[in-house]
């Protein structure tokens, strides 16, 4: 199954990943949106520099799993796929892995540039699994936002960034957790990128809201159940796709 | 013992909301048979594919493959299948020899580059290896597709409307091959809306209707089914005189004679007497039996 699971990540990254609009809407777009929310905010540089590096790993992680399974549809590519002797989980996991690989490289740029100006990593072996889990969290997520059975990319995306900004705005990232209301509090609890934020915040040396042992664990929480809500929707809309 | 049957559909039943597409099909397709699915537009040709190859799953009923469940051991079932799907689906931005050893890789093809490498010279898309599928002509990118199908040497092929919409030459070619891949001993499913092709290529076919079946045999008792003889055709050097017109119930049409015979071989001999007799010198002989085309409307319009 791994074989498998490497040879549909393989043709994801050959078909999808290595584009110039994905590269610019996974690297730029966080760096854009980083700008625009700090400059002229006196805030210290590792927590500055510790958002960019969350919002980057959420914006690369679900910036091309989620119009996978829509495009695939509309090239009828995915039908040949069913018809090879892989699962939809192979085909899932194998998608999810595609993003994880892009996810984990292009975070690692602004922590490669925040350590190459001097920001101290202080938990760097915290920051690995941070970084390991909440990449796999947010894959998940971006190919669980692909479930309705559209073959219309533009539908998915419409879709997903209208969970995937407010969410940037709930999760910590422009405020810290501790100077939000008591009611906007509980809204960061859902959002996966908070915990995720919590944990880059840490290793960077700034103050956390959570344990992070906490943090990993809800992390994992999210990602399974992200995963077989995954599989279990895909599954049940996989017929839908080829109706004509 | 050996079950003779390859692929076994029982009673399989599958509808979309309130449109029945198929109403309780079921067939049989020997080893080594080349069996031809037959229906127009609409009659689920396509569903009845798409189950088959575990693509989509039936309300009701089953199919085997080679004696696996197609629902419960979908995947065994899949391996022993090459599939070419209707619509050209390799991915268009990947290599033509990329796209072939993805497929190799799902199936898990062993020296797979050696036989890619044989299929594409086969296949006469060696010299395209590095050409992107979408830069490939239709019946290259059909090429392609069969190339993928066969990859992992399977002993069942199933092929969605293999030539439509093809140049003559490329259908030419895809129809030679299938044909030789049957005498290689593969079983070979067609759905086809092309007479003339299940006709040339297949054993036994099979005509669906409105999501049934509503007959299965070899296209030689097909062709019984529309009560038709054999018409010999002859074409004479000048017109009849009206006493040399000696056939009875034989069409005349100028030079041309059309007489209905279950003797071929009779019908021949009394023209050739004639025409020897008479001073008339022949100018052709054709010889024409029902078609598969005269026998799928008879039973299309007779069912509906």
């Amino acid at each position: 199954m791994l074989k498998k699971v490497w040879t549909i990540a393989e043709k994801d990254i050959l078909m999808y990943y290595l584009k110039g609009p994905v590269i610019i809407f996974g690297v730029l777009f966080p760096f854009f949106l980083f700008f625009a929310f700090y400059i002229g905010r006196n805030l210290p540089l590792s927590f500055l520099l510790s958002g960019l590096v969350s919002m980057t790993l959420f914006f690369t992680s679900t910036a091309v799993s989620p119009v996978i399974a829509p495009w695939e549809t509309q090239m009828k590519t995915l039908e040949r796929l069913i018809s090879c002797p892989v699962s939809i989980k192979t085909i899932i996991m194998g998608d999810i892995f595609a993003s994880f690989i892009f996810g984990v490289i292009i975070s690692s740029v602004p922590i490669l540039f925040s350590i190459c100006i001097g920001i101290n990593i202080y938990h760097p072996v915290l920051l690995f699994f941070g970084l390991i889990i909440s990449t796999f969290c947010f894959s998940s997520l971006g190919i669980l936002f692909s479930f309705p059975p559209t073959s219309l990319p533009s539908n998915i995306m419409m879709f997903s960034n209208l969970i995937k900004f407010p969410l940037i705005f709930m999760s910590g990232i422009f405020i810290p957790i501790g100077e939000l209301s008591e009611t906007g509090r509980y809204f960061l609890f859902i959002s996966p990128l908070t915990y995720s934020t919590d944990i880059v915040r840490y290793s960077f040396g700034e103050k956390a809201y959570f344990s992070p042992f906490f943090n990993l664990f809800t992390l994992l929480v999210f990602s399974f159940l992200f995963l077989f809500l995954a599989i279990y929707l895909h599954e049940k809309n996989l017929e839908k796709r080829f109706l004509r | 013992m050996e079950n003779n049957f390859i692929i076994e559909a029982y009673n399989i039943k599958k509808s979309f909301g309130s449109i029945v597409a198929l109403d309780g099909i079921s067939f049989k397709v020997k080893r080594g048979e080349i069996f031809g699915f037959l229906g127009p537009n609409g009659a689920g040709k396509t569903t009845t594919f798409r189950i088959l190859t575990g693509i989509i799953k039936p309300d009701e009923g089953n199919a085997k493959i080679s004696g696996y469940d197609i629902l419960k051991e979908t995947i065994k079932a899949k391996d022993l299948m090459g599939v070419l799907p209707e619509t050209p689906n390799a991915y268009p931005d990947l290599s033509v020899w990329k796209n072939i050893i993805f497929i190799a890789r799902l199936y898990d093809v062993k020296n797979f580059e050696e036989k890619a490498i044989n299929l594409l010279k086969e296949f006469d898309l060696y010299g395209r290896k590095d050409s992107k599928a979408k830069e490939l002509s239709k019946g290259m990118k059909q090429r392609l597709l069969l190339c993928m199908a066969m990859i992992n040497d399977p002993p069942i092929l199933l092929l969605d409307e293999p030539t439509s919409g093809l140049d003559v030459q490329s259908a030419r070619l895809i129809r030679k091959k299938i044909m030789d891949l049957g005498k290689e001993g593969k079983t070979i499913f067609l759905t086809t809306h092309n007479l003339e092709e299940a006709n040339l290529m297949c054993d036994r076919v099979a005509i669906i209707k409105k999501g049934r079946i509503i007959c299965i045999d070899n296209p030689e008792n097909l062709r019984k089914i529309t009560g038709k003889n054999i018409t010999v055709e002859v074409k004479f050097d000048r017109e009849l005189s009206e006493a040399e017109k000696v056939f009875k119930g034989a069409e005349i049409d100028g030079k041309t004679i059309k007489i209905s015979t279950e003797s071929v071989n009779d019908t021949i001999c009394y023209i050739t007497d004639l025409a020897r007799d008479k001073g008339l010198k022949i100018e052709s002989i054709n010889v024409e039996k029902a078609s598969l085309e005269d026998v799928f409307i008879k039973l299309v319009e007779e069912k509906c």
